[in-house]
């Protein structure tokens, strides 16, 4: 079973798949088999997404990302938790996301 | 899928990237010698080889491409597989985030590319040219003894590891008799979910480089009426989708050349030449990627839109016809059959013309472009 997301845990994409940006989407391909549902597909971000995306770079854990995005848009610190409770746990589940292991 | 994650479906037009397809043919060199072949070269053509773009200019070409925001690439030949670089380019156009569409004949694909096909996936089906049911039918097209227990041996190996592909024919005279087995065959196999495409009417050489080999590729041709026995025999299925194109894509186009998808998915040849198409080798249409860079080549190969005919004799039948969207002419064939851009291709003529009149849309007698009351022939 997939793990699920930790408000003390750091995530960044996995080594498994190539996020590109093109005409300001953020565009998930898998490199290996396993990734997502379907093979031979590609994925997007939905808006809130992106913005939780951009912020899972291994330099801080959930509850930092929540916090700063609670800063930055305007909405409430739990719906913000939701989102990226929501997000994370979709992205590990798809193997698109994993754990950061410090060295 | 919830609303944070979703699947991309037609990325290419979704996303608007200047560059959403790129073509490149990584070899002319082949390790077939198939009779109809329209480009190919020996495999161990010294010459060529030496010409090739390397495995830098490749991998540069590959990088622009994707800052351009191309999603696929193509790879092509001749045969793609016979470039010792082939594994390094593969799964540095993969990391960068593009999918790969592979055209090869399959006698390459060894245990090791099959394990590789199946552990990076290419995430579009592998495309693979069948010259053959049979060991004497395939070997006498690609003139290789041998070739046909290697095909079959390189689509096991994919098989095996369940890396999706998809089959297509070239109607032969070795292979002619061989229609009915390939499609029940091809439907056989995991990814293919109709029949399968058969080409039948092949271009003349692209570089005009061997006027023997033109000779044999026209005896090579079928008919007008026996290429519509082929496309028509399924006929309900037949009739349905010409009608159904005829709806969406007839009428006579004026006197722009380039009506089609050139200069959208940009081709590099093996030589570093951009082209707005795999056939347009017309060297004024090409630009060289080794003194411009690929955006450039972007912005000029979409100028070709802007070219007109001059011909009179196409201004007067092809411009006015409205089959041309049915029919196969176009520069690229013009170029490699008259070396010209603009000049009617009879076979290509005659082959719209017998599909029109197994339509129902023509009388025997008639040329489509003296035809005033085209719409009404459609309904």
């Amino acid at each position: 079973m997939a793990e699920q997301a930790s408000l003390q845990g750091v995530y960044v994409p996995s080594e498994d798949i190539v996020a590109r940006e093109i005409e300001g989407e953020i565009i998930i391909v898998p490199l290996v088999s396993g990734i997502g549902d379907v093979e031979d597909e590609l994925y997007t971000l939905n808006e809130s997404g992106r913005a939780i995306w951009e912020k899972l770079d291994g330099s801080r854990n959930l509850d930092a990302v929540v916090k700063e995005l609670t800063d930055e848009y305007d909405a409430t610190e739990g719906k913000i938790e939701a989102d990226v409770r929501g997000l994370v746990d979709e992205l590990l589940r798809r193997k698109m996301l994993v754990p950061f292991a410090s060295d | 899928m919830t609303d944070y994650v979703r699947r991309v479906t037609r990325p290419g037009k979704r996303f608007g990237s200047r560059l959403p397809r790129l073509d490149v043919e990584l070899t002319e060199r082949c390790n077939n010698d198939c009779i109809h072949c329209c480009i190919n070269l020996a495999a161990h053509d010294r010459r060529a080889r030496e010409r090739e773009m390397t495995t830098p200019e490749v991998r540069g070409i590959l990088a622009e491409a994707a800052r351009l925001g191309c999603l696929q690439v193509r790879f092509t030949g001749g045969e793609p597989l016979l470039r010792p670089d082939f594994e390094e380019l593969y799964l540095f156009a993969r990391r960068l985030g593009l999918k790969v569409l592979i055209f090869t004949n399959a006698r390459l694909i060894t245990a090791h590319i099959a394990d590789l096909l199946a552990r990076v996936p290419p995430l579009v089906a592998v495309e693979v040219t069948v010259y053959g049911m049979h060991a004497d039918s395939y070997d006498a097209v690609t003139r290789v003894p041998g070739s046909f227990a290697q095909f079959r041996r390189g689509l096991d190996r994919l098989l095996e590891r369940r890396v999706p592909f998809v089959v297509k024919g070239a109607l032969l005279p070795p292979n002619r008799g061989e229609v009915d087995e390939f499609d029940a065959w091809a439907l056989s196999t995991p990814w293919m979910h109709d029949r399968p495409g058969h080409s039948m009417f092949y271009d003349l050489r692209h570089r005009h480089d061997d006027a023997e080999k033109n000779a044999l590729i026209k005896s090579l041709r079928l008919t007008p009426q026996e290429g519509l026995k082929v496309l028509a025999r399924d006929e309900a299925k037949y009739r349905r989708e010409m009608g159904e194109f005829a709806a969406k894509f007839m009428g006579p186009p004026g006197d722009l050349l380039f009506r089609c998808g050139a200069g959208q998915a940009v081709c590099i040849d093996a030589y570093g030449r951009a082209q707005p198409c795999m056939g347009m080798r017309k060297p004024d249409l090409t630009v060289d990627l080794r003194t411009s860079s690929l955006s450039d080549a972007v912005d000029r190969l979409a100028d070709v839109h802007d070219l007109r005919a001059t011909n009179p004799e196409y201004l007067r039948r092809c411009a006015r016809c409205f089959l041309k969207s049915l029919c196969e002419q176009c520069p690229a064939k013009s170029w490699a059959e008259h070396g010209t851009l603009d000049t009617p291709v009879e076979y290509h003529c005659d082959v719209a013309h017998a599909q029109a009149r197994y339509m129902g849309w023509l009388e025997e007698t008639e040329r489509a472009w003296e035809v005033a009351d085209w719409r009404a022939r459609l309904q």
